[in-house]
């Protein structure tokens, strides 16, 4: 790591690069991270300086994202993605076995400042997992070689760039095209559609092919771009969300990595249609490694009069991208969100009413659409709006990309047509063994077998992409037990129900895993759930609860099998709460005076 | 008549004007809805979720949701108490709230609001926080124990003192009031007791120091009579009382 010494002369390189301005304060602590492994306090002070903002604001903004730290964490920074698809291929084990091989314990960098072993949200790369971030890199497929290998890398201290290239191979793994993946690349032809039919046009095209949001929310695209287009503004932004948090989802990893083209193509299309000049694609720190391959596809489009001033030759039509990476807030998903982490602040939700299309970006005209929204939008700009009808079903026009892991034998992305039956799907991914099946993540519905026969669609099951197998031998609780530990993780702590009642929550859940729980435990967690659902600020808080509300109503066993006979257990739990007492005098639990119930 | 657009709160007709919240309305109108975070001289927040209300079978916060013709907002329904209830049980089990042992009781917004919603018990788990004090302020003292992140001393101190005192830091259920001074101590910000950040906490986490008591308890404020009668507390300390 470089010494904390040139902090100075770092930042004012940085100032060149991405200028002075409070809003890149994110962007800023985000590269400060990667070069200290933490944020110095001299760089708290000189950033407070620079951009006009209190220090304990800066503070805020560093205790908001994962990713970023008041103290140094090891030279090397291990992040164990701990999606229930990693923790399923064995990725709590391989963590541990490092942290024993390396001498480290969770959490805490090793005493020499070497390494430091932690868990992260999942990282998206469920299709070939267990997955690590080193340093922000990317590691795929742990196993017990590499973890053999990693720990001598880090003994040795051989530098992240020298390891071996193919830990940070990241596979496309597509196993079915359909409309989108097949059609013909667009280097220019949805911008051309525009330049020969203009805005107006465009928007029909779009209205009449019934593009809704590929986020999960469903609103319809035409109608987003209409309304930004006809609001009252100085200045109107495009917005990529690229910040793919939804456990178990990954698509929009491998469109950014092989369709960037095309999904700049519809951003830019959007600007042309709005009046736009600017926008940002906010993407996910977990992505770090798709970063330069992006900006490489930005500067050749460039270069190719797809993007920049006068694009296509057109007076006036100036349109430039930025990317903006996260750091670690599954919140920064929210269209809001991620609209005041664009800011370079937390990443709190909004109020709405405004919404983003009247007031976003800068309290101006915005929009903000995910990835594969505008790789569609692109489509359907270039081949018209029957080409995109004729796939899909009812007001669920054109064609999903599923990301499928878990128990199957081929994960990897699908492309279907709205209305496949998830038995189709399973039979199509090899998971034949399948229990149930998680659809749209962990804020998503846990389909049983019962209902294989149920469609992939927005009158359906909606989802934004993520659908995970177990099979029969899965214990559905674990995976209850990661989704809620997941939420509590990632509230913002801005409102009571989501702040509070998640961590309730996650608590109860744990109470009923560990076989303390009783009926009382899963009435209050139903108490908890239906207020978080119903009182919550945003979407985050108000479908956190639907892996409890869910699996309750449809796997009670999951919770009956493990009750204690009793109808009150105390939440405290004596033997847990000795441990620490245990710890400091050194001695074990059969030495303490209490013995564990059996 | 026709000209006044009005919706109904619990089945009363209640007026408003253009631009107005539901809660806006609601206050104007002398029509209770139980609040925390909202303070009438401040840009909604909308986090406490104290002031929620039934608009059309879904749940908002009346604080922030705009006022509309012919809306129908259940208010005082036993299912919304129910849900005020146990968001407030929630903010209790959250802090280190201890009623007989806070100066602040009776005059206190928290302990009011619960004892009109009929709360009874806290319900839900204690978490304990491990939390301080900072009494390092000449005239103020902070017990962060009793603070429900409002943000009141945050909008007040930025938008009125114009001073930035104090912000909010953390995420999720570590999410917490911070002061912004080079030690993070009240004393070596430049709060004083003139300030609007002073007279706004709707609990007992900002207090004023040697006045402890000075009104015995059974006197004050909430003792007499119920919140939704007097009100806010920062809006009646701030008028004149003979």
């Amino acid at each position: 790591m470089n010494s904390v010494e040139n902090v100075n002369d770092f930042i004012t390189e940085l100032t060149t690069v991405v200028g002075d301005r409070p809003e890149q304060l994110l962007q800023y602590l985000y590269r400060i991270q990667y070069q200290y492994s933490y944020i110095p306090p001299h760089a708290v002070q000189l950033l407070a300086s620079r951009l006009g903002l209190p220090e304990r604001e800066i503070q805020g903004v560093i205790e908001f994202y994962s990713f970023l730290h008041d103290t140094a964490r090891g030279d090397f920074d291990i992040l164990f993605s701990d999606s229930i698809t990693d923790q399923m291929l064995g990725s709590r084990t391989l963590a541990s076995g490092l942290c024993e091989r390396l001498g480290v314990r969770f959490g805490e960098p090793r005493a020499d400042g070497r390494v430091s072993v932690d868990l992260t949200s999942c990282t998206g790369m469920c299709d070939q997992g267990p997955a690590m971030l080193v340093n922000g890199w990317t590691v795929t497929c742990v196993d017990e070689a590499r973890i053999e290998a990693i720990a001598g890398l880090i003994e040795t201290a051989v530098p992240v760039e020298q390891w071996p290239k193919e830990f940070f191979q990241v596979e496309d793994n597509i196993r079915r095209r359909d409309l989108l993946l097949n059609s013909p690349r667009s280097n220019g032809s949805a911008l051309q559609a525009l330049l020969n039919q203009g805005s107006e046009q465009i928007l029909d095209e779009l209205d009449k092919s019934w593009l809704r949001g590929r986020g999960g929310a469903g609103f319809k695209t035409a109608a987003k771009w209409r309304f930004c287009r006809e609001a009252e503004a100085q200045q109107r932004y495009v917005v990529c969300n690229a910040d793919e948090g939804e456990p178990g989802t990954f698509k929009d990893r491998i469109l950014l990595n092989s369709y960037a083209d095309e999904v700049f193509e519809g951003m830019t299309l959007c600007a042309g249609v709005i009046g736009a000049s600017q926008g940002y694609l906010y993407l996910r720190g977990e992505y770090r490694y798709l970063l330069e391959p992006l900006q490489t596809t930005l500067e050749r489009r460039r270069q190719a009069g797809l993007l920049g001033q006068n694009i296509l030759d057109i007076d006036g039509f100036d349109f430039d991208i930025d990317i903006h990476m996260g750091a670690g807030a599954y919140i920064c998903g929210e269209e809001s969100s991620l609209i005041e982490s664009l800011e370079g602040k937390r990443g709190i939700p909004r109020k709405r009413p405004p919404f983003p299309v009247t007031s976003g970006f800068r309290r101006q005209p915005t929009v903000v659409n995910n990835v594969e929204t505008f790789m569609a939008a692109a489509g359907i700009a270039a081949h018209g709006a029957d080409w995109f009808t004729a796939a899909g079903t009812g007001q669920s026009t054109g064609t999903k990309l599923l990301s499928v892991s878990g128990d199957c034998a081929r994960p990897g992305i699908y492309e279907y047509p709205f209305g496949v039956s998830i038995r189709q799907i399973l039979e199509d991914c090899g998971g034949g063994d399948a229990q149930a099946v998680q659809v749209a993540g962990a804020a998503g519905l846990t389909v049983p077998q019962r209902d294989f026969e149920r469609s992939i669609s927005f009158d359906d099951v909606a989802t934004g992409g993520s659908f995970i197998v177990f099979n029969q031998q899965r214990e559905l609780l674990d995976m209850v037990q990661n989704f809620t530990r997941f939420f509590a993780h990632e509230s913002c702590g801005f409102c009571t129900p989501c702040r509070v009642g998640g961590t309730l929550l996650k608590n109860l859940v744990d109470k009923v895993h560990a076989g303390r729980g009783t009926e009382a435990d899963l009435q209050q967690m139903r108490e908890i759930g239906a207020l978080m659902r119903d009182t919550s600020h945003c979407g985050l808080g108000s479908t956190a609860p639907n892996p409890v509300l869910d699996t309750l109503e449809k796997f009670p066993d999951i919770y009956h099998s493990r009750l204690r006979d009793s109808r009150y257990e105390p939440a405290f739990d004596l033997d847990a709460a000795l441990q620490e007492a245990r710890q400091i005098s050194g001695r074990d639990a059969d030495a303490a005076p209490f013995e564990a119930e059996q | 008549m026709s000209d006044h657009k009005t919706f109904t709160l619990d089945e009363e007709p209640i007026e408003f004007q253009d631009g107005d919240t539901i809660m806006d309305a609601a206050l104007r109108a002398g029509a209770y809805i139980p609040h925390l975070c909202h303070n009438p001289e401040f840009e909604p927040h909308g986090s406490c979720r104290v002031c929620v209300v039934g608009v059309n079978g879904r749940r908002v916060s009346a604080c922030t949701q705009p006022a509309a013709q012919g809306l129908e907002v259940e208010n005082n329904s036993e299912t919304i108490k129910q849900e005020r209830r146990a968001l407030l049980q929630m903010l209790f089990v959250e802090g280190n709230h201890v009623c007989p042992g806070c100066e602040k009781s009776g005059a206190c917004q928290l302990q009011a609001v619960a004892y009109y919603t009929g709360m009874l018990d806290p319900h839900f788990t204690h978490f304990f926080p491990r939390r301080s004090v900072d009494a390092s302020h000449a005239e103020f003292a902070i017990d962060f124990n009793r603070c429900i992140l409002c943000e009141l001393c945050v909008r007040a101190s930025r938008d009125v003192d114009g001073k930035n005192v104090f912000s909010v830091s953390g995420r999720g259920i570590d999410s917490h009031l911070v002061i912004n001074s080079p030690s993070g101590k009240l004393g070596d910000s430049d709060f004083s007791a003139t300030d609007k950040a002073a007279q706004v906490c709707p609990v007992g986490a900002i207090l004023h120091k040697h006045t402890g008591y000075d009104q015995p308890i059974g006197e004050r404020l909430y003792d007499r009579q119920p919140i939704s009668v007097v009100g806010d507390v920062a809006e009646y300390e701030g008028k004149d009382h003979d």
